[in-house]
């Protein structure tokens, strides 16, 4: 796999994509799986080759929830605010990892930038509720049905003991 | 490889991408139609039942979407593939979407000639040897949750009721997701088996004008929540002298508890791709966009390889069938936002600009992508079209009211024993799904309020349960059908803090263009929070009355126009609740955290410790008798002992109960 940070190859980045502004939110996908965030030259790198200011690739950067100019966690906890979910309890766990994780109000990582903790939308399995994504540094993802802080426990604990003794 | 039914028969089958034959589609089920062989009849029939029964007599399906991978089907399916390799079983595995039983996920279907086919509920991986041995080996299917039909082939088939027996499945009217869990999403030969495309090959056949004339005459309306005449909206865009023209299929599914476009979608998306195409060619476009919502990328991955599927075959791209109509389609995957579901927000996103919807008129059939005639339809709607153009009209109007034709898929989410996707006909009583269907609250417990429409929806109280399900009946108590969530709520829900919940999403998803909407709702928000806090007065009711009427009337898109509905809804049927904490100080569902507190009954603790490990404050300690105790002064009832206690002897009381003496 490529190292992330280092500055991609827009060619190779934004490989089958034509060079459309419909494609802008899909470059910026891109952009942010390779560097794990939008770095603004990873900004501008997407808007050239879409074909749009830099402002307003700037300005949709900012709209969109699942974008973030700062560096995230390698393993991103989201949990879900749907309705199904709200009322199954998610907020709680909210709070719960948070506290587990040491976090303050309004800080979003860990220190070690292992772990961020974030409120997402309805994953539509709200048969599920409540409903926790985990997003690993691979792009695939486990999504943890009935959630509650002790299930939670024991994946933060899994994703520990994986960064410990496997590759890192 | 395999000879598939979209192949040709034999050499005399003139048919290919570059010079499509017209009828391509109706050739493929029962052609030959432009020569006579016995030969190519006897291909596509053993085919067809090759596709029902699998290459070898035998098949297991396991579903692949999103409710079921996360119930863990993939290690279901690993496990199958595992088994009847060990157990030499020959049968086909294959994948499937859902039936939209959220409940018996993950499930699979067994079918073997000569057999009845045999759904199994909630598998786990483990079970998986045994099963399969009972029913291919010993022809036993005695553990199986449901039956699709009987054969008497095999052993325990009395013991096990048929799917189409039970309420939640005979109650349904299952039009537009008729295939949902039935085919495998990934092959457009299964859609083309199941009477895929002819829908899209009567279109072509009969002309623009007699399209739109056909879905005018089912009286379709949009089941994207507005509820406005598709056949028009596509008149509407084709009268238009300006070009290119564009369609857009909304699949921007948004709404917290809505997921029948994302189940449509991974199970059957061919149908969209379908309706999309017929959509274009009735409006005169030949560029179409999908646009999917961030958090359900499944949906995205099915649509885009039904697209690349269909461009293979022929039935996107140049010269469709033989018509000269050109036609192809982009997926685009959103990146998170709820606002993108709105029409002129969405067309904005596409034209890559921040997502800022704007003021209607001109309507995007005049005025849309780039400037252009562009019609917008939800998924669900486009689907219906597809299937309205290859059923004729009439069959689709047999059911649903006098004004609203046809049927509707609704998620019935929150306390029920089902929770899960059901499509009835529009015009059934709420009660109807949420009871019937959905089974009411598992527990015996009853039902308090019934949230629908979503963040745009309304709450009704438990005594308006009888009342249709139609675009303008519900809106008359307060709430609408909109994309067709239904949430159950029971004694143990606050009305205060579900609206609170509902502002809280709302403000959150304000895209900040509008004033009344930005800052209005972050001022009804406060309110609520002040009330639920046991901080609120009289005084604040009517104010928020007044900021409601305020958003509603003055904002720039339906977001702000309908985001004070759950607050409106809670407060006409539910002022008591809000009265409870204002005056009392007191949540009677015991959810608001500032007027509860939590108590350890030491009699019945097991001492183990969990509450005091997980409290975030440390309020929790020891006492001389080794069980815990809460220091309420430290407490801030954040209610993690109370879900972790593993054996439930944490309560709540009411927070006045606790310092005050008066108990
Ligand atoms: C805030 C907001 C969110 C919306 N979300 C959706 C959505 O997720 N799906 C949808 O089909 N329509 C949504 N709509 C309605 C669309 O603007 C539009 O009316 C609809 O896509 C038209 O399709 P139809 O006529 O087939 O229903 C939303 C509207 C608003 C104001
Ligand atoms: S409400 Fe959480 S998945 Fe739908």
């Amino acid at each position: 796999m490529e190292e992330k940070g280092a500055p991609p190859n827009p060619d190779e980045l934004f490989r089958g994509l034509q060079r459309a502004p419909h494609n802008l939110i899909e470059a910026l996908r891109r952009v942010q799986a390779h560097y794990g965030y939008l770095p603004l030259e990873g900004i501008k790198m997407a808007a050239d080759y879409v074909g749009v200011p830099l402002a307003q690739a700037y300005g949709v950067a900012t709209f969109y929830h699942q974008y973030s100019l700062e560096p995230l966690g390698k393993y991103r906890i989201l949990l879900c605010m749907g309705t199904a979910c709200h009322l199954a309890g998610n907020r709680l766990n909210a709070e719960f990892l948070r506290s587990l994780l040491g976090l303050k109000p309004g800080q979003k990582t860990t220190s070690d930038m292992l772990f961020s903790v974030e409120e997402a939308r309805c994953f539509g399995c709200c048969g599920l509720a409540p409903v926790v994504m985990i997003l690993k540094p691979d792009g695939t993802n486990e999504i943890i049905g009935r959630a509650n802080p002790r299930s939670l426990r024991a994946a933060v604990e899994r994703y520990r003991r994986l960064e410990r003794g496997g590759s890192g | 490889m395999t000879w598939t039914l979209l192949d040709r028969c034999c050499d005399r089958c003139t048919h290919s991408v570059e010079n499509p034959c017209k009828d391509y589609v109706e050739c493929r089920l029962n052609g030959p139609l432009c020569h006579e062989d016995e030969r190519c009849r006897e291909l596509r029939r053993r085919r067809l039942e090759e596709l029902a029964y699998g290459e070898k007599g035998a098949k297991i399906k396991v579903p692949m979407a999103s409710c079921t991978l996360a119930m863990g089907s993939e290690a279901v399916y690993n496990a199958v593939l595992e088994a009847v390799e060990k157990l030499g079983v020959e049968a086909t595995v294959t994948i499937s979407g859902c039936y939209g039983m959220d409940f018996i996920d993950p499930w699979v279907e067994f079918s073997a000639k000569g057999m009845p086919t045999a759904i199994y509920a909630r598998v786990r991986p483990a079970d998986v040897p045994k099963l399969i041995e009972s029913y291919f080996i010993k022809r036993d299917v005695s553990g199986a949750f449901a039956l699709k039909e009987r054969t008497g082939g095999a052993l325990g088939e009395e013991k096990v009721p048929l799917l189409s027996e039970l309420d939640f499945w005979r109650k349904q009217y299952k039009w537009v997701s008729r295939n949902c869990g039935v085919v495998n999403p990934e092959s457009l030969e299964e859609y083309v088996a199941s009477g895929g495309y002819r829908g899209l090959s009567k279109a072509l056949k009969v002309g623009p004008e007699r399209v739109i004339d056909e879905i005018q005459k089912s009286g379709l309306r949009g089941r994207g929540g507005a509820g406005f005449p598709t056949g028009l909206k596509w008149k509407l865009a084709r009268q238009q002298p300006a070009t290119p023209k564009y369609v857009i299929a909304n699949a921007d599914e948004g709404d917290p508890g809505a997921f029948m476009n994302r189940l449509l979608a991974e199970s059957d998306p061919f149908r969209i791709v379908e309706g999309l195409t017929i959509a274009g060619y009735a409006v005169g476009a030949s560029q179409g966009f999908i646009f999917v919502r961030a958090e359900k990328p499944m949906m995205a991955k099915r649509l885009r390889r039904a697209v690349e599927e269909a461009r293979k075959y022929g039935l996107l791209g140049r010269n469709i069938l033989g018509s000269g109509f050109d036609f192809d389609i982009e997926v685009i995957l959103s990146a998170g936002a709820f606002v993108c579901g709105e029409e002129t927000a969405m067309i904005a996103a596409i034209e890559g600009k921040r997502a800022w919807p704007r003021q209607r008129p001109p309507y995007p059939a005049e005025k849309g992508l780039w400037g252009k005639p562009t019609i917008v339809n939800n998924v669900e709607t486009l689907a219906h079209a597809a299937t309205i153009m290859a059923e004729g009209a009439e069959k689709f109007a047999a059911v649903g009211t006098e004004r609203t034709k046809g049927t509707k898929m609704f998620c019935v989410t929150g306390n029920v024993k089902r929770v899960g996707a059901y499509e009835v006909p529009i015009g059934v009583s709420v009660r109807y799904l949420v009871e019937e269907l959905a089974g009411g609250p598992p527990d015996g417990s009853k039902i308090k309020a019934v949230q629908i429409g979503g963040p745009s929806g309304g709450c009704i109280p438990a005594a308006l349960l009888d009342l249709p399900i139609d675009y303008e009946t519900l809106q008359g108590a307060g709430a609408i059908m909109g994309s067709g969530g239904i949430v159950v709520m029971t004694e143990d829900t606050c009305m205060v803090d579900a609206a609170k919940f509902f502002l809280t999403f709302t403000s959150a998803e304000s895209c900040g263009k509008c004033v009344p909407c930005r800052v209005g709702l972050r001022t009804m928000w406060n309110i609520l929070d002040k009330i639920t806090r046991g901080e609120g007065t009289e005084e604040d009711l009517h104010t928020l009355r007044q900021m409601a009427e305020t958003v509603r009337s003055f904002s720039l898109c339906a977001l702000g126009g309908t985001a004070p509905n759950p607050v409106l809804s809670t407060l006409r049927h539910f002022v008591d609740e809000y009265m409870a904490h204002i005056r009392d100080k007191v949540c009677p569902a015991m959810v608001c955290r500032a007027l509860i507190a939590y108590r350890i009954d030491e009699e019945r603790c097991i001492a183990c410790g969990q509450c005091a490990m997980n409290c975030p404050v440390s309020a929790i300690s020891r006492v001389e008798s080794g069980k815990y105790r809460i220091d309420k002064e430290k407490c801030i009832s954040c209610g993690i002992c109370f879900a972790v206690c593993p054996v439930k002897v944490i309560t709540k009381v009411p927070r006045g109960s606790l310092g005050g003496g008066h108990a």
